[in-house]
C-alpha cells in the first residue's frame, strides 16, 4: 500500500523497553522502530502491551528498562509535556474528549501549545491574545474542513454518537501538528461505513501531512490494508515484527490469535 | 422567535469569537448594565442598596472566584471563606501599613484590594499544592485545612489585627481620588464597577486558552496532560486567580459591607454558602455565580418579608422563622431536582424556548 510516500529514516527507536506495574511485566525487552511518514501497527491480542506501549511512547508511563530515541535524541523515557512539544499526538481507546466543551474548543485545546500569551493578556483580551485566537481558529477550522465535521463545530462533545467523538479526538490530536501520531483503536466499535471514513482519514493526514503514524488496532483487515509495517506483541513481548504479509504467514502470530494446542 | 438568530450572519472569525456574538445577548447584556447602573441607584432605598444589593454582588464575586475553581478547572475547595479572610485583613494591612505617597494615596484603596487579593492567591497557591495528588472530595477535605488554619492564623497572631482583642478589625474609610465612598449609591456603585470588571476579566479568562486548560484538566486529565497541558501549573493558576477572586470579595465584605469583620466570620458556614450558591446557579458559568448568590441571599429575605405579610401573627415568631429555614431548604432541593445544572441552565434552556416561542416548531 505505497502511494508514493517516501518512506524516511528511523525516527522512533525503542530498545529493550521493560515495563513493570510491581510484579506484573507489561512489557519485556521489546525493541522496535518506526520509519519518518510510515504507518506502523502494533496487533496482539488483549492484554498484550499494546496500550502500554503507546504510553511508554509519549510519557504517560516510565519504563524501568530500556532507552528510547526520538529524533535522534536518547533518553530513558518520555515526559507528556516534552512529548507535545516535540509533536507528539495521540488519541485514547475509550475516548478521551473533554466532555464538557464544544467541538471547537477541544480542538482549540489542542493548539494550547502553540499560545504564547499568558492569562494577564487573556483576561484584558491584550496584546498578541486577539491576534493568536484567531490564527489558531482559522487553523483549527483546516482541520475541521478536513474531518468533515463543520455542522458540529459548536456542539458539545458530548452530545455526539460515538464515531464522531472518535474523529473529533483525531482532530484533537491533528490539532497539535503531530509528526507523530498514535492512535489507540481508532477503528474499535465502529460499523463498516465509520471504518471506511477513519480509513481514509487516517492514510489522507498520512498522505497529505507526512504524519508518521503508530496505531493498535484489532481489525485485521484493516491492520493489513492501510499498514506499512507490523509489530506483534503477545503477553507483553514482541513476537513478530515485518510488513503485513511477513506478519501474516508467522507460524507464532496465527498460535497467538488462534490459541494452540499443548 | 424573540431569540431566534437566524439571519445574523458571521463573516470573520473575530465577528463568531465575540464575547456575545449573538444580537439579542448584545442588547439584554446592554439593558442588565444600563438598570443596575442608572435606574438601581436611583430607584433603590438605603435598605436596598446597604443590606441586599452589596452582599449580593460581593457574594457573586466570591462565587465567581469558587466557580473558576470548581467550575472551570473542577477542583472542589471548601477554603472559599478563608481565601476571603484573607483578602481582608489583607488590605486592611495595606492600608495599616502602607504609608501614603502624594499620588498613590488617591488610590491606595484599589491597590489595598489588589494586594489583598494577591494575599489570598499566594494562600490559595500553598493550598493548591495537594490538588496535584488527589482530587474530588479528597480535595475539598485538603482545602478544609486552609479553612481552619487561615481563621486559626489570623486569630493567634493578633499582628495581623493590628492587636486588637479577639482579631476584630474595623475596616478604614474608603476614599478613592479624596472623595469618600460612604454613601450607598456610592458603595454600590463602587462594588458594582469592580464586580462588572472582575467578571468581565474572568469571562475573558474562561474563553481563551486558560480557560480552555482549566476545562482540560476537569473533564480529562490525562488526555489535557497528553496535549502537552501542565497539569501543577494549571492548577495553580486556577487556586490562584480564583482565590484572588474571594480575596477582593473579602475586602470588599470588610470595606464597603460590614466596616467590623473578626476571623470568625470567616467561617466555614460561610465556605458552604458560597458553594451553595455555585451549585444553584451552575457550576461553570460566569452568570450562574450571580445568579447562585442572588437565589441564596435574596430567597431568605422575600421568605421572611412574605411570612411577615401573610402570616403576620397568625403563627409564632418561632415557628415562623423555622418554617422560612424549611421552604428556603425545600426550595434549593426542588431547583436541584428540576435542573441539577442550576439557574444558568435553567436560563440557557428558556433562552432555547425562546427561538421557536410563540410557535410549536
Amino acid at each position: 500500500m505505497s502511494n508514493g510516500r517516501h518512506i524516511g529514516d528511523v525516527i522512533l527507536d525503542l530498545q529493550n523497553i521493560s515495563l513493570r506495574f510491581g510484579g506484573v511485566k507489561a512489557l519485556t525487552d521489546i525493541s522496535f522502530n518506526v520509519r519518518e511518514h510510515e504507518i506502523r501497527a502494533i496487533i496482539g491480542p488483549n492484554g498484550a502491551g499494546k496500550s502500554s506501549m503507546l504510553n511508554v511512547i509519549n510519557g504517560v508511563y516510565h519504563p524501568q528498562e530500556g532507552t528510547i530515541v526520538f529524533h535522534g535524541r536518547k533518553r530513558h523515557d518520555m515526559n507528556t509535556h516534552e512529548a507535545a512539544l516535540q509533536g507528539i499526538g495521540r488519541t485514547f481507546q475509550n475516548i478521551a474528549l473533554f466532555k464538557g466543551m464544544s467541538v471547537l474548543d477541544n480542538l482549540m485545546t489542542g493548539r494550547n501549545l502553540k499560545i504564547k500569551s499568558n492569562f494577564l493578556q487573556q483576561a484584558f483580551y491584550w496584546g498578541p491574545t486577539r491576534r493568536e485566537e484567531l490564527e489558531q481558529r482559522s487553523k483549527v477550522e483546516g482541520i475541521i474542513d478536513f474531518l468533515e465535521i463543520e455542522h458540529i463545530r459548536k456542539t458539545p462533545v458530548g452530545r455526539l454518537p460515538y464515531g464522531l467523538q472518535k474523529r473529533v479526538e483525531l482532530g484533537r490530536a491533528l490539532a497539535m501538528e503531530p509528526t507523530l501520531l498514535l492512535l489507540d483503536e481508532p477503528m474499535a466499535g465502529m460499523n463498516v461505513e465509520e471504518k471506511q471514513d477513519m480509513c481514509r482519514f487516517i492514510l489522507d493526514v498520512n498522505d497529505q501531512f507526512g504524519t508518521t503514524i503508530v496505531l493498535i488496532e484489532h481489525d485485521m483487515g484493516v491492520v493489513m490494508d492501510i499498514s506499512d509495517r507490523v509489530v506483534v506483541l503477545d503477553y507483553g513481548k514482541k513476537i513478530a515484527d515485518g510488513t503485513p504479509d511477513e506478519v501474516r504467514g508467522n507460524q507464532e502470530v496465527i498460535d497467538a490469535y488462534l490459541g494452540v494446542a499443548h | 422567535m424573540l431569540y431566534r438568530e437566524a439571519g445574523q450572519f458571521k463573516a470573520s472569525y473575530r465577528e463568531d469569537q465575540q464575547i456575545f456574538p449573538i444580537r439579542q445577548d448584545k442588547i439584554a447584556i446592554a439593558l442588565i448594565l444600563a438598570f443596575f447602573y442608572l435606574v438601581v441607584p436611583v430607584i433603590g432605598d438605603q435598605y436596598w442598596l446597604k443590606a441586599i444589593l452589596v452582599p449580593v454582588l460581593i457574594f457573586s464575586l466570591a462565587a465567581l472566584g469558587l466557580n473558576i475553581l470548581t467550575g472551570y478547572a473542577g477542583q472542589l475547595s471548601l477554603g472559599t471563606a478563608a481565601f476571603m479572610a484573607a483578602g481582608a485583613f489583607g488590605a486592611f494591612n495595606f492600608m495599616l501599613r502602607m504609608p501614603d505617597f502624594p499620588v498613590f494615596s488617591e488610590v491606595k484603596i484599589l491597590f489595598a484590594f489588589i494586594f489583598g487579593g494577591l494575599m489570598a492567591a499566594l494562600v490559595g497557591i500553598v493550598f493548591g499544592l495537594p490538588s496535584l495528588r488527589i482530587k474530588g472530595f479528597y480535595l475539598a477535605v485538603a482545602t478544609l485545612a486552609a479553612q481552619f488554619f487561615v481563621v486559626w492564623a489570623l486569630t493567634k497572631f493578633s499582628w495581623f489585627s493590628n492587636y486588637s482583642s479577639s482579631g476584630v478589625i474595623s475596616a478604614q474609610d474608603v476614599v478613592l481620588f479624596g472623595v469618600p465612598i460612604d454613601t450607598p449609591e456610592s458603595r454600590y456603585l463602587f462594588v458594582l464597577v469592580i464586580v462588572t470588571v472582575l467578571a468581565l476579566l474572568a469571562k475573558n479568562m474562561v474563553r481563551s486558552a486558560t480557560g480552555r486548560a482549566w476545562m482540560a484538566v476537569r473533564d480529562m486529565d490525562v488526555a489535557a496532560e497528553v496535549i502537552g497541558i501542565r497539569l501543577l501549573h494549571t492548577k495553580l493558576l486556577a487556586f490562584a486567580v480564583s482565590s484572588f477572586y474571594c480575596g477582593v470579595a473579602g475586602a470588599l465584605y470588610a470595606f464597603c459591607y460590614l466596616g467590623t469583620v473578626e476571623p470568625e466570620g470567616f467561617n466555614l458556614d460561610m465556605s458552604f454558602r458560597i458553594l451553595f450558591m455555585i451549585i444553584i446557579g451552575g457550576v461553570g458559568s460566569v452568570l450562574g455565580s450571580f445568579l447562585g448568590a442572588a437565589f441564596i441571599v435574596l430567597l431568605p429575605i422575600f421568605l421572611n418579608v412574605f411570612f411577615h405579610a401573610v402570616f403576620a401573627g397568625a403563627v409564632p415568631a418561632g415557628l415562623g422563622s423555622n418554617l422560612e429555614l424549611m421552604i428556603f431548604g425545600g426550595l434549593i432541593i426542588f431547583f436541584l431536582i428540576v435542573e441539577p445544572h442550576g439557574l444558568a441552565r435553567l436560563w440557557q434552556i428558556g433562552k432555547e424556548k425562546l427561538r421557536l416561542w410563540p410557535f410549536p416548531h
